[in-house]
């Protein structure tokens, strides 16, 4: 501690991980704000050891990224890491923005819409570096995502033909797309650290919903054994794919080179994406779908100004949790349905479970504050 | 909700999980009787499926003899170098031997011509056709893929090459077939521009393993599938003294973490009004 009262820097580190003055009663689905900081170095620290044998060109990026496998030691375990490893992101992105949902965090505005374009600049992140292989996958998804910019009114076709450095997506594009890839980590990084500031600033929400002051431990030892407990469980089941069966959640296609004459019989996403693409294709109109598809998540940023309750949170509402449970089941039908092709019957299915997935956001306000009344 | 009984709770919870089960068992037979354009092929119990499980070096060299013999002539390899055989299913000097077998096209030597040399180790598998033009040319305008990857690029991987080299039989009645094509039912579409390229004793085994289409196909796939995955072995190796360490060591942290936690979870609230 005598260090920490002449640097500045050993401050700041005391004050965020050691004394931290943090509630006693905060349960494991507080865990994934450390588990997320976990997964950007991990995907920081592999994403860099890969770049350094890449190389952004269409005619190398399949062959160099294959090769590598055989001839570079242990990238196989990098790639099959980095891979992974975004999908392990997404996992914990999707369940600590429903943390956040289900106990209210959201009234920490601050905090909620640096979440919210933190996760917006991940999924931007996780679209740019698929294309990176240059697998058939990678190919046909750039050119699908990067063609919905036409349906701006007006200025649409020449969006896109400036995003894709060209009339197609080809070199031009792979280049910009790595450069990008690089770069927008360590936006997110640095915005992790402002997450985390104007987090501090109020201090953690509870389960309870109550003021968190009756009752703080310091983070050190309590907290910093739990997320080290949660690191492990996190890790594990990652480290197991990356072993054991490393394209799992991977898609057969993007181990054909990408080829702008052969299209894919089925263009999808990765998991992560699907339930934004179940909406997107939902809507009929070009472009209503991206709307949908981008009022999806940006609605999130609504959630501070929706009506607030008595009691933070959903834990004493039961009406609101069958509605928030319901919403769980809808996302991961949406997933489910992002992955079928378009045809009857799951074109009606998505375009229902677009509907319900947006009537939560409609309804839980109105739903929670009808139970206030009756209380 | 809070104030049920705990029968009526597990009442509700019972329900609703036979509900949700009675609806999933209800889409799992739905979707099993429906009819699908492609055959799915089944599972089969390959012998470097399970997580401890190597590659059997033995049946890639076969594969390789079994590629070199039959598939060569109008498949590539093109990411596979001789180099990668060596301590794999070949001694250095036999992969030496193999490369320069094959006659390569290198250059400009001294005077600015090409030429052609026997291969070498860091030379890659010889492609059978120039380019992708003649060879659609030499096989009724379909390109034969290249096979590096081919377990990785397919649903189904290894069961679906077995199935699809093994599956060829006459067309059900009124599929017809374009003319060089040949039915396979587990082909998308059915129609395959590829002949059925195996049968028993088509190559004569070096190890003196009797040739069956079964296993030519078995030894083949197998070869294809250390193309694909040529880290595997080691993968799992790695991945098995990775479990070693993780799971004592998650263990520990979970002790340690509940010991520093036992004092606040056995801690009590005890509210002693003030006595007037």
């Amino acid at each position: 501690y005598k260090a920490s009262r002449f640097s500045p820097l050993m401050s700041v580190v005391r004050h965020t991980v050691i004394t931290l003055p943090t509630p006693v009663n905060i349960s494991t689905w507080w865990n994934f704000g450390s588990l997320l900081g976990v997964c950007l170095a991990i995907q920081i620290f592999s994403g860099l050891v890969l770049s350094l044998h890449f190389t952004a060109h269409t005619d190398l990026s399949f062959y160099v990224v294959i090769q590598s496998f055989g001839d570079v030691y242990y990238n196989w375990w990098f790639r099959a890491l980095h891979a992974n490893g975004a999908s392990f992101f997404f996992i914990g992105l999707y369940l600590h923005v429903a943390r956040g949902m289900y106990y209210g965090s959201y009234v920490f505005k601050e905090v909620w819409s640096v979440g919210v374009v933190i996760l917006l600049l991940v999924m931007a992140s996780a679209f740019l570096g698929y294309v990176l292989p240059w697998g058939q996958m990678s190919f046909w998804g750039a050119t699908v995502i990067t063609s919905l910019f036409s349906a701006l009114p007006i200025i649409g076709g020449d969006v896109v033909i400036w995003l894709w450095g060209g009339f197609s997506v080809d070199n031009a594009t792979l280049t910009r797309f790595f450069g990008l890839h690089f770069l927008l980590p360590f936006t997110v990084a640095g915005l992790a650290g402002l997450h985390l500031f104007f987090l501090h600033d109020q201090g953690s929400s509870n389960p309870l919903g109550v003021s968190s002051d009756y009752n703080k431990v310091v983070f050190h030892h309590y907290y910093v054994l739990k997320d080290l407990v949660g690191v492990c469980f996190f890790v594990g089941p990652l480290l197991g794919l990356v072993y054991f069966n490393p394209w799992l959640l991977g898609d057969p296609e993007n181990f054909i080179e990408g080829n702008p004459l052969v299209t894919p019989h089925h263009i999808q996403p990765e998991w992560y994406f699907l339930f934004a693409y179940a909406i997107l294709r939902a809507v009929p109109n070009k472009l209503g779908g991206v709307v949908a598809l981008a009022v999806a998540v940006l609605i999130l940023l609504y959630m501070p100004f929706s009506p607030q309750t008595a009691i933070k949170g959903l834990s004493f509402y039961p009406w609101g949790k069958a509605l928030f449970f319901s919403l769980v089941g809808v996302f991961i039908l949406l997933t489910w349905a992002g992955a079928k092709p378009v045809e009857e019957p799951y074109v009606v299915v998505s375009q229902v479970l677009s509907f319900l997935y947006f009537s939560y956001f409609l309804l839980i306000g109105p739903l929670t504050r009808i139970q206030d009344k009756l209380l | 909700m809070a104030g049920w009984t705990v029968g009526k709770k597990v009442l509700a919870t019972a329900l609703g999980m036979g509900a949700t089960g009675g609806a999933g068992l209800y889409v799992a037979l739905d979707e099993s009787v429906k009819a699908d354009l492609t055959l799915h092929p089944p599972k089969l119990p390959w012998s470097h499926k399970g997580p401890i499980d190597s590659f059997d070096h033995a049946s890639i060299r076969r594969g390789y003899q079994v590629y070199k013999q039959v598939c060569a002539a109008c498949h590539s390899l093109k990411y596979i170098p001789y180099r990668h055989f060596v301590d794999v299913f070949m001694t250095e000097d036999e992969a030496k031997e193999e490369a320069a077998e094959v006659m390569v096209r290198d250059g400009p030597n001294d005077i600015g011509e090409m030429f052609d040399r026997p291969g070498k180790l860091t030379d890659y598998l010889p492609m059978p056709f120039p380019n992708s033009a003649a060879a659609a040319y030499a096989n009724n305008g379909a390109v034969p893929p290249d096979l590096s990857l081919m377990v990785l690029a397919r649903h189904g991987g290894e069961d679906y090459l077995y199935h699809l080299l093994n599956g060829y039989c006459d067309p059900p009645e009124g599929v017809e077939l374009g003319e060089g094509q040949h039915f396979n039912p587990y082909f998308p579409g059915g129609a395959i521009g590829m002949a059925p390229p195996l049968y028993t004793d088509i190559i004569e085994y070096e190890d003196g393993t009797p040739a069956t289409q079964s296993q030519l196909a078995k030894d083949v796939i197998t070869f294809l599938s250390w193309t694909a995955m040529p880290e595997h072995d080691e993968r799992k190796k790695f991945g098995m003294k990775a479990m070693l360490v993780l799971i004592p060591f998650t263990a520990l942290c979970y002790y340690k973490k509940r010991q520093y936690w036992s004092l606040l979870k056995s801690g009590k609230y005890v509210y002693n009004p003030k006595k007037y």
